[in-house]
């Protein structure tokens, strides 16, 4: 009996966190690359919206989860060139892009018709049937994606020049400037990365897990991510680790009514927030933080 | 270089200094003739999308302008809605002024105005005496309340260095779960139930005798107690920003925050008292909401005021006295967005106009002063030839 309230739980948790997971890796190295990136939250609504509107023009949602990767991209060329080429505070221009977003999304869905159109499931013959664990290996197939997206994007931090040079970037751009590297470049590639994970986060929302398109559908999940990113202390695998938390916590907020445990559903919500700030407060001086993070960079300017 | 300052002899005239100075009003440079100039240019392009939008959307976009119109100012009754809704946008606004002055970026101001509504309820419901004084201590209760919650990021941020923006973010999210629980408890602000069906999420409403009262009946123009609020805050804020040795202060520590330390100021104190400031003006905004319009606590009390403040006060460019017709402007969207429905076209185009008007007010001044560095960097090149002897020691005084 347990095993089961487990599994449902975990693969809803499951479930939950993928759109988060998705997000993080972008909203991860645009951090380690100095952006402090608030636009996240309208780059995954974005990407939610354009795969629905794509997916049930062309009737493949795959098609429309590859188109909301790339309205999130497109969303982030905007962000990027606003705050990295014209320097325009990134924050202002998150917020505004974040108010936008979510106008025309609501707007757009209000004036067109969208047919429903969902991924497939792909499900895993015999590890499938493992009991309680088994849920992971029965998901929308988008799913799978995170296995190439994760290692991808810890080896293009870790493992490259460019990610190098990015982390540069974010911890001293000055230094990094002098020794020939374009800081705002790099932060510009940074941002649009940011941009095409968080768009295939939203679209893994819409066409992966509900189908359709709804007025702010990501209802803050973007913040969520931010949220991540300093819980797991601007690392890879902590931000993922915060992910699935956070996932969690909302799985079990939606189970826990069925499963008859009385548990503040306003705490868990609030969950993710409060373990962010707390881990702000306790890290604070740590630095492990990107030392040049959400700092605008202007040559000649220290 | 790039301020085309007046002659010096220029006489000085205090009152009207006074009055131009806080207005934000100065001798135009030709600077801000090109920003003037660009801010048209992108006005113009952000109005035509809006345009194009309304027609994808199969409207007309002069019957959309018509009901904007017929919403907002074109009757008296128009006319009280929208200083209805702009008092809150211009309150919050001027607490962002305040904050973005002294260079801490505060974009909390919709849970600071959620939990400014919320304490204000609190202290509106439970404390008994005569209406005028429990309606002052509610206003006061509910600022104090704002300014408490920006206080945790500025507690945050001078002791161990969070970041400001990440800080008020977050707790926006927190004040949302914190209303939340509090509209669900029966033993803090649920209403009681009445007698049929379960009690709502939300408070009982104020008393009658509690409401801020307003001047004017229905059909005319009607003005409620906190226009006058926030109009009042508006000039006061206006002069002290401008002419006071706070104001200078403020926004020294905003403009070079090192300079401002080697002058004296305490970063802590004055951008710690700036960040709560700006909160307390965020739940002053709640307070009157709670109070003028809605009359009693709902999660969805905040209707995106303090976002909408906060743009508002991007638009203003942070100046108290442009503040106040942009609020304007917005209250007056908003209450014109009501009237869209008519036309077929989503109210949401509103915001999608707010966004796009706010981003037509940012980039110019950013790009102008980008397009002046240009034109300081080719300047000496278009000299050189014509005068080579001034060339070197002009160069060698830039070394210096």
């Amino acid at each position: 009996m347990w095993l089961d309230d487990g599994g449902t739980v975990l693969a809803s948790a499951l479930r939950l966190t993928a759109p988060l997971a998705f997000a993080a890796c972008g909203e991860y190295l645009a951090e380690r690359a100095g952006t402090l990136n608030i636009s996240v939250e309208g780059m995954m609504l974005s990407g939610a919206f354009g795969a629905v509107a794509v997916g049930s023009a062309t009737g493949s949602p795959t098609v429309g989860l590859f188109a909301g990767a790339l309205v999130g991209l497109l969303v982030a060329l905007v962000h990027a060139n606003l705050s990295h080429r014209i320097q325009i505070n990134t924050f202002v221009v998150g917020l505004v892009i974040n108010t936008l977003v979510l106008g025309l999304t609501s707007f757009l869905l209000q004036t067109a018709e969208f047919s429903r159109s969902q991924v497939s499931q792909v499900r895993i013959p015999v590890l499938a049937d493992i009991p309680m664990i088994g849920v992971v290996f029965e998901q929308r197939w988008p799913f799978y994606l995170l296995l190439l997206v994760v290692p991808l994007t810890w080896f293009l931090v870790n493992r490259t020049r460019w990610g190098l040079e990015l982390r540069a970037v974010g911890e001293n751009p000055q230094a990094a400037d002098v020794s020939g590297i374009k800081v705002n470049l790099r932060r510009r590639q940074a941002v649009l990365w940011c941009g095409l994970m968080s768009g295939l986060g939203g679209a893994y929302l819409s066409v992966g897990l509900v189908g359709s398109f709804n007025t702010n559908m990501t209802a803050g999940r973007g913040f969520i991510v931010i949220a991540a990113v300093i819980f797991g202390a601007w690392r890879l695998k902590g931000t993922l680790l915060g992910c699935f938390l956070f996932g969690a916590a909302d799985a079990l907020r939606l189970a826990l009514p069925s499963l008859g445990v009385e548990l503040n559903p306003q705490l868990l919500v609030a969950a993710p927030y409060l373990l962010a700030l707390a881990v702000m407060v306790l890290m604070a001086k740590s630095q492990r933080e990107p030392r040049a993070l959400s700092k605008p960079f202007e040559r000649g300017l220290v | 270089m790039t301020t085309v300052s007046g002659p010096a002899g220029t006489p000085r005239r205090p009152l009207a200094g006074y009055i131009v100075g806080s207005v934000g009003l100065r001798r135009p440079s030709a600077d801000a003739w090109r920003t003037a100039g660009i801010t048209v240019l992108c006005v113009a392009v952000a109005v035509g999308l809006a345009a194009l939008l309304v027609t994808f959307a199969d409207g007309s976009p002069v019957e959309v302008v018509d009901a904007l119109f017929t919403g907002s100012v074109a009757d008296t009754a128009g006319w009280s809605q929208t200083l209805v809704n702009a008092a809150p946008l211009l309150l919050v606004a001027l607490g962002a002024c305040i904050a973005n002055r002294a260079g801490v970026f505060n974009i909390g101001q919709e849970g600071q105005l959620l939990i400014g509504a919320m304490v204000g309820c609190f202290v509106a419901l439970r404390l008994q005496g005569p209406g005028w004084i429990v309606i002052t201590v509610a206003l006061v209760a509910a600022a104090f309340g704002g300014g408490a919650w920006s206080g945790i990021s500025a507690a945050m941020y001078y002791t161990r260095g969070t970041n400001v923006v990440v800080t008020t973010l977050l707790l926006t999210f927190i004040a949302a779960q914190v209303v939340q629980f509090a509209v669900n408890s029966p033993s803090l602000l649920q209403e009681e139930g009445m007698g049929s069906g379960p009690a709502r999420p939300q408070s009982d409403a104020v008393p009658d005798y509690l409401r801020l009262a307003s001047f004017g009946q229905y059909p005319d123009l009607t003005i409620g107690v906190g226009v006058i609020v926030a109009v009042v805050a508006t000039v006061v804020l206006a002069v002290l920003l401008a002419r006071s040795r706070w104001g200078f202060r403020l926004t020294m520590l905003g403009l070079n925050p090192m300079a401002a330390r080697h002058a004296g100021v305490r970063a802590s104190r004055l951008g710690g008292s700036a960040l709560v400031l700006s909160g307390a003006f965020a739940g002053l905004a709640g307070g009157v909401i709670l109070l003028g319009t809605v009359f009693r606590l709902q999660p969805a009390i905040s209707n995106n005021f303090g976002w909408d403040g906060l743009l508002v006060a991007l638009v203003a460019r942070s100046r108290p006295g442009l503040a106040l017709p942009v609020a304007v402007l917005f209250g007056a969207l908003r209450s014109g967005s009501s009237y869209l429905a008519a036309t077929g076209v989503p109210d949401y185009l509103v915001d999608v106009v707010q966004a796009l008007l706010v981003l037509a007010f940012v980039v110019p001044p950013v790009l102008s002063t980008l397009w002046a560095r240009r034109l300081r960097n080719r300047a000496p090149v278009a000299d050189t030839p014509a005068r080579p002897t001034a060339a070197a020691p002009a160069k060698e005084e830039v070394q210096v």
